[in-house]
């Protein structure tokens, strides 16, 4: 077991996973030789070459299309958007090609490739490094979205959409890359995709969330048992698309009670979903409404350290939140 | 052109006089294949037409050197003639026509005039311009990246060079050297917006030198100059000395699509002389003048693709049509659980509370 952050547990997966397969490689802005604005790439330039290891102009459109191109050609391409704010001029790529390739081609093309998106506010961004943007492409059919919330999760889920014959946007979120460390087991350990995992068993409410939000919502949980005696069940969904019904049914049937908790704003968000799907399905086994707590309806996170506080979702933010809802 | 013209031409690239006759066939296969097309739609058969008739001249010269099985294309909404020349077969564009279920191209998922093949290495193609460059790039990279002897050929229309795409992926491809010659048949409208409200400056070719790659502009009626330029752009691209645009000038004979009705924005004289800038009697007259083709020659080729066509459509339209029940299939490689696959949980037992 070693002890490591996000940012060094995804680089971990891109290394291991180029050293494993030569298919594999990684092309974005900045990711070569200095490595990625974040330092994800930090090494893998000298390791593998400027050719597996490629810097891109900035063409977000080209870095996606070129990609899939090299994926239907046969290699493992890995595209870093450098912010996922910065995917936009990539839409219609990942829209109109990438996620569509293997359907309208009737399964004889496919676009396995990765894109990484580093995502998330609270990192003093602003409206355009801070978005969480996933509901865009969780809505996409023909994706998968991967959103891992720990360093043993980032390895795993990564050298997952590495191998995954499917095109996946891996959602990384930036506060998370530094923000602790933790054991990632040694050797080629994989997560596989579209598994939630219990972050924390409970059986007064079930809070849902991934990414950031997964440690956001352990450190309510923790304050809820301590000065509540709530006792919350949080669950890390990990994978968005395809999503783990199972996990998340049978712990609303254990709870009664369903919180959904993300960082992206609240109408027509990935917690809708959610939300729908529990209400669909486990109807009879609830004993309270199903309740979002997501970020606010506002174009983006706005700077001032003020506004971005008054954005963001803290711990107790989701203390509030599962108050109300434990005490309904 | 003299007849004593002729021969040194297209011996002198390397053509033997079989190959100019096969690009001939091709050509005149694309057309039948296309007129067909527009036989079925009218006869209600097929909802949609986007024709090629016009640009098989440059379609199959510039396609011919490209080596089947190794080569790859990305092609547009006209690429009949290219995708004929690249393998596919009369049978498989009427299949795909006609939306049957076993389509190479789709399975009955796209729209006709959605070419593609993966046994072909023909890259399906989707509807928004120009989204095929960049794969056309991306195919290139992989080549470049593992050092494979590939090239790669795509083709767009002059409207589509107004995409932001284009100019990502020439720029791209011009930085790297990539193996790749980028095809603009140039036909003088996008839709119904003339050239000259379309492209600035006039010659999309005139771009390439922008990018640091030739950019070289062909007569698209003239085959053996296009099959020349072609040549030369797959010998450099195997060179590794990079891209090469191409940019053909061709005519577009029909409308648009089979939903336009170009006689509202071309003038009726100009349309009415489309007919004597068709591409096929005019690499006729020039194959007759240099004494490869003969009446004889003409009308039996004419007459086996007929035959090919009426057996070949007699075949397609007798293939299965696509079901419902496979509509939801292959939208991943396996399926996937999630979104509204799960089974509602059972109502709790009387008496379970929480």
């Amino acid at each position: 077991m070693a002890e490591l952050n996000i940012l060094e547990a995804i680089r971990g997966a891109m290394d291991e996973e180029m050293e494993r397969d030569e298919r594999v490689m990684v092309m974005g802005e900045d990711v070569g030789r200095k490595g990625g604005v974040f330092g994800a790439t930090e090494g893998l330039w000298a390791k593998y070459g400027d050719k597996r290891v490629l810097d891109t102009p900035l063409t977000e459109a080209m870095i996606a299309g070129a990609a899939m191109g090299a994926a239907i050609y046969g290699l493992r391409p890995i595209a870093e958007m450098q912010f996922a704010d910065f995917v936009y001029p990539a839409f219609n790529q990942i829209v109109s090609e990438i996620s569509r390739i293997h359907y309208r081609s009737n399964g004889t093309f496919s676009a396995p490739m990765v894109i990484r998106m580093p995502y998330g506010g609270g990192v003093h961004g602003a409206l355009y490094h801070s978005q969480s943007n996933e509901a865009y492409f969780t809505s996409t059919v023909g994706l998968k979205i991967v959103a891992p919330g720990t360093p043993a999760d980032a390895k795993g889920l990564l050298k997952a959409s590495i191998r995954d014959p499917d095109p996946v946007m891996f959602f990384e979120h930036k506060k998370t890359y530094r923000l602790f460390k933790a054991e990632v087991p040694d050797g080629d350990t994989v997560v596989p995709i579209g598994r939630a995992s219990v972050a924390r068993e409970g059986r007064h409410l079930s809070i849902f969330c991934y990414g950031y939000m997964r440690t956001v919502a352990l450190e309510a949980a923790e304050t809820l048992a301590r000065e509540d005696g709530v006792e919350a069940e949080v669950v890390d969904l990990r994978s968005l698309r395809p999503l783990d019904l199972d996990t998340i049914l049978t712990s609303v049937a254990k709870t009664g009670k369903a919180l959904v908790v993300h960082e992206a704003n609240r109408f027509g968000g990935f917690g809708a979903e959610i939300a729908a799907e529990i209400s669909e399905k486990a109807f009879e086994h609830l004993d309270g409404p199903v309740t979002r707590l997501a970020g606010p309806d506002v174009p983006g996170v706005p700077y001032h350290h003020t506004l971005e506080d008054w954005f963001m979702i803290n711990p107790s933010r989701v203390v509030d939140a599962a108050r109300a809802l434990a005490a309904y | 052109m003299a007849a004593t013209d002729m021969r040194p031409r297209h011996a002198d690239l390397g053509l033997t006089d079989e190959d100019v006759l096969g690009m001939y066939r091709a050509m005149l296969l694309a057309r039948a294949v296309d007129e067909r097309m527009w036989l079925m739609q009218r006869a209600g058969k097929i909802a949609f037409i986007i024709s090629g008739q016009g640009h098989e001249g440059a379609q199959v010269a510039i396609a011919w050197p490209m080596r089947k099985g190794t080569d790859w294309m990305a092609p547009f909404y006209r690429s009949i003639a290219s995708a004929i020349t690249f393998g596919m077969s009369a049978e498989d564009i009427i299949t795909a026509h006609l939306a049957k279920g076993d389509d190479v191209s789709s399975g009955g998922r796209q729209m006709p005039g959605h070419y593609g093949g993966a046994r072909y290495n023909l890259v399906s193609l989707s509807s928004p311009v120009g989204t095929q460059v960049l794969h056309a790039v991306g195919i290139a990279m992989g080549a470049w990246v593992r050092g494979d002897d590939v090239v790669t050929m795509t083709q767009f229309g002059e409207g589509t060079s107004s995409q932001g795409e284009i100019h990502e992926a020439m720029n791209f491809a011009g930085v790297h050297k990539l193996p790749v010659i980028f095809v603009c048949e140039n036909n003088g409208y996008a839709i119904s917006v003339p050239l000259e409200h379309q492209v600035g400056g006039g010659s999309v070719a005139a771009r390439a030198a922008g990018y640091g790659f030739p950019g070289v502009t062909v007569d698209g009626n003239d085959p053996i100059a296009c099959y020349a330029a072609a040549r030369e752009a797959h010998e450099r691209a195997r060179r590794g000395e990079g891209p090469t645009l191409i940019e053909a000038h061709v005519v577009r004979l029909t409308s648009h699509s089979s939903d336009d009705d170009q006689r509202r924005y071309r003038d009726p004289a100009e349309v009415e002389a489309l007919k004597g800038r068709d591409p096929i009697p005019a690499f006729a007259a020039v194959l007759r003048s240099g004494g490869l083709l003969t009446d004889e020659i003409d009308e039996r080729m004419r007459a086996e693709i007929k035959t090919e066509i009426n057996e070949s459509s007699a075949r397609a339209e007798a293939r299965p049509e696509p079901t419902a029940d496979d509509a939801h299939e292959r939208v991943y490689a396996e399926p996937i659980p999630g979104g509204g696959t799960a089974e509602p949980l059972a109502a709790p037992t009387s008496g379970e509370g929480h």
